[in-house]
């Protein structure tokens, strides 16, 4: 049982960093702002919730699998929220010629 | 094996963007490659199981020091232009460069000349922490072995404000610091200044009270707490607050007088300055935490909104 947990850990936190890598693929190579961004979150968010799945099976109580959920949220919040602050920002400056 | 090639890749990393700071020629981007590495130097802190040191290098470091440097980069956008355009005759280049390698040589030589094994007091701190009864040895030394350093660290944050609060004009002096910020009320910004202080005061309290047993402290949680204030600031729900508000000063100054009250006390009672009665060391190390929250608080923030701008002399 716990060799097929750690399996899924590692199936689950190797796929969170494929993204990872994508998203950073995509904000070094995308040609503009709002592209770069559409890349890093998407691709941020999924990675995260994958790393943190797969971190879920290997904690050794409840209140740390809930440290890791709360994590996971505020990194959603904040970033969602940061991308739309830096986008608005961006399209303001492309308003003023 | 894996480990030793990502501290590799940390390390290297780590140097390229010291030296990649230090050459930028936009201060902007130089902010934001030192805030990037205030964030891999946590890392690296918590690769050598400095976990406090790691929290505070991140909340602080990083977060704070660059919030506070985006400040200043802000305000020098005008002259930032005059000031590249300038030229520095090359004796005071050369200059500048022998003060820079000489400072870092005897920095490499002082680090080269250190004794084996490297002097510790961590022996004597390992039977002596039941005394204090905290259970996190950061905290430990931070308010009892080495309370004077813990003391002086909060007077010095209380002056550096002073120091900011000078540089108000005449008209400006007691009113209110920074800009007013204005959002869009129904905008992002405003929502989450709404939904992330909550949490935020929850987290920031989770920390101060971890801090006596576990990595976090009043420092870190100051940080955070900070932070919401801010963030409800810049979000234009609340303004800054009047800098000749006496409840405002006296949370500023909260902190060290009751430290000093403190070490008073152990003057009398214990026969040293900062000294703890036998039995009192845990109650008394709370009070100094729980009265240097809000000094922290205040300070730390205060220190971002800047020197008193406008609305002064009531």
């Amino acid at each position: 049982m716990s060799y097929l947990l750690d399996l899924f850990s590692i199936a689950a936190i190797v796929a969170g960093a494929v993204f990872y890598l994508a998203g950073t693929v995509g904000l070094l190579r995308f040609p503009d702002a709002y592209n770069r961004l559409h890349a890093l979150t998407k691709a941020d968010n999924l990675g995260l919730v994958l790393v943190v799945i797969g971190l879920l099976p290997q904690v050794d109580g409840v209140l740390t699998g809930l440290k890791l959920l709360l994590v996971w949220l505020l990194v959603m919040l904040s970033s969602a929220a940061v991308a739309q602050l830096i986008a608005r920002s961006v399209r303001r400056r492309e308003k003023r010629p | 094996m894996i480990t030793t090639i990502a501290v590799g890749v940390l390390v290297l990393l780590l140097l390229w963007l010291a030296l990649w700071t230090v050459l930028a020629r936009d201060a902007f981007l130089a902010v934001a490659g030192f805030v990037i590495y205030g964030l891999l130097l946590a890392l690296v802190w918590v690769r050598l199981a400095g976990i406090d040191v790691a929290l505070t290098e991140a909340a602080i470091g990083g977060g704070l020091t660059g919030a506070l440097l985006l400040g200043a980069v802000g305000r020098l956008r005008r002259t930032e232009a005059e000031t590249a355009a300038e030229d520095v005759g090359t004796a005071t280049r050369a200059l500048a460069a022998v003060l820079a390698l000489g400072v870092t040589a005897a920095l490499v030589l002082a680090v080269l000349m250190l004794p084996e094994p490297v002097p510790t007091l961590a022996p004597l701190v390992v039977p002596n922490m039941p005394a204090t009864g905290v259970g996190n040895p950061i905290t430990g030394v931070l308010l009892a072995f080495r309370a004077l350093d813990t003391l002086l660290e909060a007077i010095v944050l209380v002056i550096a404000l002073i120091g900011v609060w000078s540089f108000a004009g005449d008209r400006a002096w007691g009113g209110r610091p920074g800009p007013r910020y204005q959002a869009e009320p129904d905008g992002i910004l405003a929502y989450l200044a709404r939904v992330l202080p909550p949490l935020g005061i929850v987290i920031g309290i989770y920390l101060f009270w971890a801090g006596a047993d576990h990595p976090g402290g009043k420092f870190q949680a100051a940080t955070i707490l900070a932070a919401m204030w801010m963030l409800v600031q810049m979000a234009g729900l609340d303004d800054a607050p009047r800098t000749d508000h006496r409840g405002l000063r006296a949370g500023i100054v909260v902190g060290p007088l009751a430290f000093i009250a403190v070490g008073a006390l152990g003057l009398w009672k214990a026969g040293s300055f900062l000294g703890y009665p036998e039995g009192w060391a845990k109650p008394l190390i709370l009070v100094i935490e729980i009265a240097l929250l809000p000094t922290l608080v205040l300070v730390l923030a205060l220190l971002m909104n800047g020197p008193p701008s406008r609305g002064g002399a009531r």
